[in-house]
């Protein structure tokens, strides 16, 4: 862009982490999205049938929207000041008051109503975070981490997409940074975060999370075509897909992403075995993308039964195995 | 995934608003990001999803024409809402905005109600209550 910005935007794969990185930056802090991402434990699995979107179980790659943040925040020793607002036109004060002092500001916002975002992923979803950095003739300008360059907002629309309603309703809800240690302790919280990523993923005693949750959503796959027919069957196996790859994750379910982690990781604590974990991981990824290769096929001839069923499931057993005991080297290269 | 083999399928699903960043390995292990159009599977699973989004529509338009539910009923498959997000954006109960789907209760509904209606979905009133419209719509 080519006016002057004292906001250094920076695009993410995930709005969580890149807010939280680009506001860092503000403040002298260079942390990249992986560095984020990884100390705030962002890797997860869960498969939740119980719970529905649209009529569709819920399977997700990522603890729930805030985590991250809250973790990262609370392992760095940052804090920041966070506000909710029952009435709109307040909440709307408040943010240009931050930014008459010059204070850029994040914002949880749904995704329905951002004009900038393509048609394909305006759903109502609503917990996406962007950062607004300057108020000039009632336009806001927006630092909007998953896109590619500086955006900007009236202040109707974003006043709109500010109280948007339904699940995770944001409120107005508005943060920025309101104290930075002197020391930031980035080894320790880089183990942290590798730890409870580890914890996540092959202890928690209920079957729906991490690594169990793999397997017990391949037993899920394998019954789909008998037990909901062909056309439903499809849809239940594509939205896993669209959680693994859609805007946000940087491919594969976010292990691409927490790869680049380690690698950094490896470098700041001077550990060579994370760096071939790291590669290690990658590999797990493209299992993750040979699934959704499978799905998308399935999801093409969703007309007639397709026998891939049973290659999908198979190959989620692959990965689950892969992932347990990925997770148990990982967890001893930091012990 | 190698950075040279991160795929470039263009269906317009971005329509050229953005291009997202995927992480992937350079020809020396290290991790870079590449700037991606899409991905046929991908592609294929979203396509699938708007599919049933657009069916849910089309049911709801057919619906409208034949007089069995009020206009409502179109606008909130086509914002890909359900009756409970609707109440709660207009602060009403669930019984009462199924109530307005009825084509009878939606005709005597005050202004006012109307042009709340007509605000969440992001239309004005007289689009809102002209059916007219839904006949050309696809």
């Amino acid at each position: 862009m080519d006016h002057p910005i004292e906001f250094q935007h920076k695009q993410s794969a995930h709005c969580e982490n890149g807010v939280v990185s680009n506001l860092l930056r503000f403040y002298g802090i260079n942390l990249s999205e992986p560095m984020v991402f990884g100390i705030g434990s962002g890797l997860f699995f869960s498969h939740m049938p119980f719970l529905k979107v649209g009529g569709i179980p819920v399977t997700s790659f990522r603890p729930l929207p805030g985590i991250i943040f809250k973790r990262t925040s609370r392992r760095l020793g940052i804090s920041f000041e966070r506000k909710k607002f029952r009435n709109p036109k307040k909440a709307m004060e408040a943010l240009d008051d931050n930014l008459n002092k010059g204070i850029p500001t994040g914002m949880l916002v749904g995704v329905y109503n951002l004009s900038y975002f393509p048609d394909a992923y305006r759903f109502h979803f609503n917990a996406h975070n962007l950062v607004a950095f300057r108020k000039e003739n009632n336009t806001y300008q927006i630092s909007d981490p998953v896109m590619e360059g500086y955006e900007q907002l009236t202040y109707d629309e974003l006043l709109r997409v500010r109280y948007a309603k339904g699940i995770f309703a944001p409120n107005g809800h508005m943060y920025w940074v309101k104290n930075i240690p002197k020391n930031i302790h980035l080894e320790k919280a880089i183990i942290t975060g590798i730890r409870q990523t580890c914890k996540d993923m092959l202890t928690i005693p209920i079957p729906l999370f991490g690594v169990r949750g793999i397997r017990y959503l391949s037993r899920k796959v394998r019954n789909y075509p008998r037990k909901l027919g062909v056309r439903k069957a499809a849809s239940y196996t594509g939205q896993i897909v669209r959680a693994q790859e859609e805007i946000g994750t940087g491919g594969a379910g976010f292990r691409f992403m927490y790869g680049a982690f380690l690698q950094e990781a490896a470098q700041i604590l001077n550990k060579p075995v994370l760096r071939d974990l790291s590669i290690e991981l990658s590999g797990i990824g493209d299992l993750w993308r040979e699934f959704a290769v499978i799905t998308g096929r399935i999801v093409k001839n969703r007309n007639s039964l397709d026998e891939s069923y049973e290659k999908a499931a198979d190959l989620l057993l692959v990965i689950a195995d892969r992932e347990e005991v990925f997770f148990k080297k990982l967890k001893l290269a930091i012990s | 995934m190698k950075a040279k083999d991160v795929p470039q399928d263009d269906a317009n699903m971005l329509q050229g608003k953005l291009r997202e960043p995927i992480y992937s390995l350079d020809e020396n292990g290290n991790y870079t990001t590449v700037q991606s159009v899409g991905w046929n599977p991908k592609n294929e699973v979203m396509k699938e999803a708007w599919d049933q989004v657009n069916d849910k529509v089309e049911h709801a338009r057919n619906k409208v024409l034949s007089g069995e539910l009020s206009p409502l009923g179109y606008y909130i498959e086509k914002n890909i809402m359900d009756i409970w997000l609707v109440a709660n954006y207009m602060g009403m109960w669930r019984w009462t905005v199924k109530r307005h789907l009825k084509p009878k209760i939606f005709a005597r509904l005050k202004e006012e109600t109307l042009e709340k209606y007509a605000r969440v979905f992001n239309i004005t009133k007289e689009q809102l209550i002209d059916t007219n419209l839904l006949k050309s719509e696809k």
